[in-house]
């Protein structure tokens, strides 16, 4: 039987690893989308968690709620991701540094 | 209570999303490239819509949609600040973009639906309904900093922007999922009910309280998680930056309040530690980094950070009205500052052309040759942000500070005089440009009649709220049963 424990450290392990993604990849902005995604389905898995385990629904219509908004939020972060490639020609997050000061 | 007699309660936030839906059919099929009818009906909901929160203004908390949406005074005066500031928002951006030939509908449309979410999150009351308004503002706002298409630093502000607040956003659920797994509920007083409850200390409600304060400094811009505010006020077209500064920080407001008192108001103690050192650290940054900067936008962005410091100081009291007016100095405050926010890019939108954004320090160079009038409003403008008495900007800064001294935190409110006086200076230094230094060029300053007369009300409201400041003063203190 899977305890409530287990899966709270799982979640907060995947929540890690998206948090670290996003601080220390310089190469790529896709990679910063996919690590937001997965910092969302992290936070859904701790709800479902504490849901399932407490036997109370208002967890589980949260997460529909959050899968509803990451699909918008993928939406718009794409568009602007085509927009900067036209502008720039590249997507490399070093090269994202031409205001200083 | 019914469901009929419920969904009064949200008349203001349903007339606001079909006229939105309804203006961008509209919007898609007009033929007009001046968008005159678009900005004119956007107009129209915004005051159809101010007009509706102030009929429908409640003299007592009610909470409805199972205590997911409350409509009390708070809710209304802030509902009220952020459509009037909206309101001058669009007249000056339809300037903005008109001079510039670069106008699009969905400016508008956009910004509707964006102060839709900041009126959810006036009113929201519990942790489902303050993450719906929030994500429904900042898609909005993310969208309209990437307006401009063909424009390499307003994409790149509009992807730095996007991670970092969809990060905000991810932290911010993650305290909440945490906190709903300690209390079992999303509904905030459910929550601080809870909380209250509780014998001893919760080792997991403060784990989530850590994330949560971390969401809500992201969002209102508090040193260390201010990194995307200058890169995103410097990239935005001058008429987003406007919108980013102004009516946002209300609705941050009313999401720090809505979750840290009206929720967790038992935790006072836990919470008030960790704003004293983002208010500090903010200060201190905000004011300090913003000496060097040589573009207007770059140094109001410096200086957002400094005031949003303020406005967490004004939110230490909380609840504490047996010693003061507790968080009612934060509320004066906010408001004062979205006045201040939006006659300061305001005049960056006046000296602003087609060719040439206007946006370096030397633009203001001898502003008073060029127009003594707007080189005035600009004064007051400045004096106010620094806070000099007897502007409105000083009023804030006192009103803060006295609840503070009132909670007894002599050194903080110690520490927030000095700041305010190391950022006095590049305030200063904006009027010493325009009044003694020689202009660069004469040209004139175009721009409507409205927008004149628009800037010029901004500018003197602010020296009229200095000379009355306690009529505000009364409507800040009567929301918290004063």
């Amino acid at each position: 039987m899977i305890e409530l424990t287990e899966v709270l450290v799982l979640a907060a392990l995947l929540f890690c690893i998206s948090v670290a993604g996003i601080f220390i990849n310089r190469k790529n902005v896709i990679i910063l989308l996919m690590c937001i995604e997965l910092m969302l389905l992290s936070v859904n898995l701790n709800f479902i968690a504490f849901s399932h385990f407490a036997g109370d629904i208002h967890g589980q219509v949260f997460v529909f709620f959050i899968l509803t908004v990451a699909a918008a939020e993928a939406a718009i972060g794409l568009a602007i991701l085509v927009v900067l490639f036209r502008n720039r020609n590249t997507i490399n997050v070093a090269d994202l540094d031409s205001m200083r000061g | 209570m019914s469901i009929t007699a419920e969904i009064v309660f949200l008349v203001p936030e349903l007339a606001l999303l079909i006229l939105a839906c309804l203006i961008l059919v509209c919007d898609a099929f007009s033929t007009d490239p001046g968008k005159l009818l678009t900005y004119r009906l956007a107009q129209f909901s915004l005051v159809a819509v101010l007009l509706l929160v102030v009929y429908l203004y409640p003299d007592d908390a009610v909470s409805v949609f199972h205590q997911h949406f409350i409509s009390d005074p708070l809710s209304a005066v802030l509902k009220v600040t952020i459509c009037a500031v909206s309101i001058i928002v669009f007249s000056y951006s339809y300037d903005y973009f008109e001079e510039r030939d670069t106008l699009q509908g969905e400016y508008f449309v956009l910004g509707l639906f964006a102060v839709l979410g900041m009126l959810i999150m006036a009113s929201a009351y519990s942790m489902l309904t303050v993450y719906l308004g929030l994500e429904l503002m900042s898609l909005s706002l993310y969208a309209m900093v990437a307006m401009h298409k063909g424009s390499g630093t307003a994409s790149e502000a509009a992807i730095k922007y996007f991670v970092l607040g969809a990060l905000a956003s991810g932290i911010l659920l993650y305290g909440i999922s945490i906190l709903y797994g300690a209390s079992g509920t999303l509904v905030l007083p459910e929550l601080a009910a809870h909380v209250s409850a509780r014998t001893e200390t919760d080792v997991l409600l403060v784990f989530g309280l850590v994330f949560v304060v971390v969401g809500i400094a992201f969002k209102l811009g508090a040193v260390p998680f201010h990194m995307w505010i200058p890169d995103v006020y410097e990239g935005s077209p001058t008429a987003v930056t406007l919108f980013l500064a102004t009516a946002p920080k209300v609705a941050a407001f009313a999401m720090a309040v809505r979750l840290l008192v009206d929720g967790m108001e038992p935790l006072h103690i836990d919470w008030q530690g960790m704003l004293i050192i983002l208010s500090v650290l903010s200060m201190a940054a905000g004011n300090i980094i913003a000496i060097s900067q040589t573009n207007i936008k770059r140094m109001l962005a410096y200086s957002t950070i400094a005031h949003a410091g303020f406005l967490i100081l004004g939110i230490l009291p909380g609840m504490r009205l047996d010693v003061g007016y507790g968080y009612a100095g934060a509320l004066f405050y906010v408001i004062v500052y979205a006045i201040m926010s939006l006659g300061a890019f305001g005049v960056v939108i006046l000296l602003g052309r087609k060719d040439h954004e206007s946006d370096r320090l030397e633009d203001f160079k001898g502003l008073a040759e060029r127009s003594p009038w707007f080189a005035f409003i600009m004064l007051l403008l400045m004096f106010s942000l620094a806070g000099v008495p007897p502007f409105a900007g000083f009023w804030a800064k006192w009103f803060v500070i006295k609840e503070v001294v009132a909670i007894g935190h002599i050194w903080l409110a110690a520490s927030a005089v000095i700041f305010s006086v190391i950022g006095a200076y590049y305030y200063l230094r904006i009027v010493k440009l325009m009044y003694f230094d020689q202009p660069e060029h004469m040209t004139e300053i175009k721009a409507s009649r409205q927008m004149r007369m628009a800037l010029s009300l901004n500018g003197l409201a602010l020296l009229i709220l200095g000379f009355i400041p306690g009529k505000l003063m009364d409507i800040c203190t009567s929301v918290l049963g004063f």
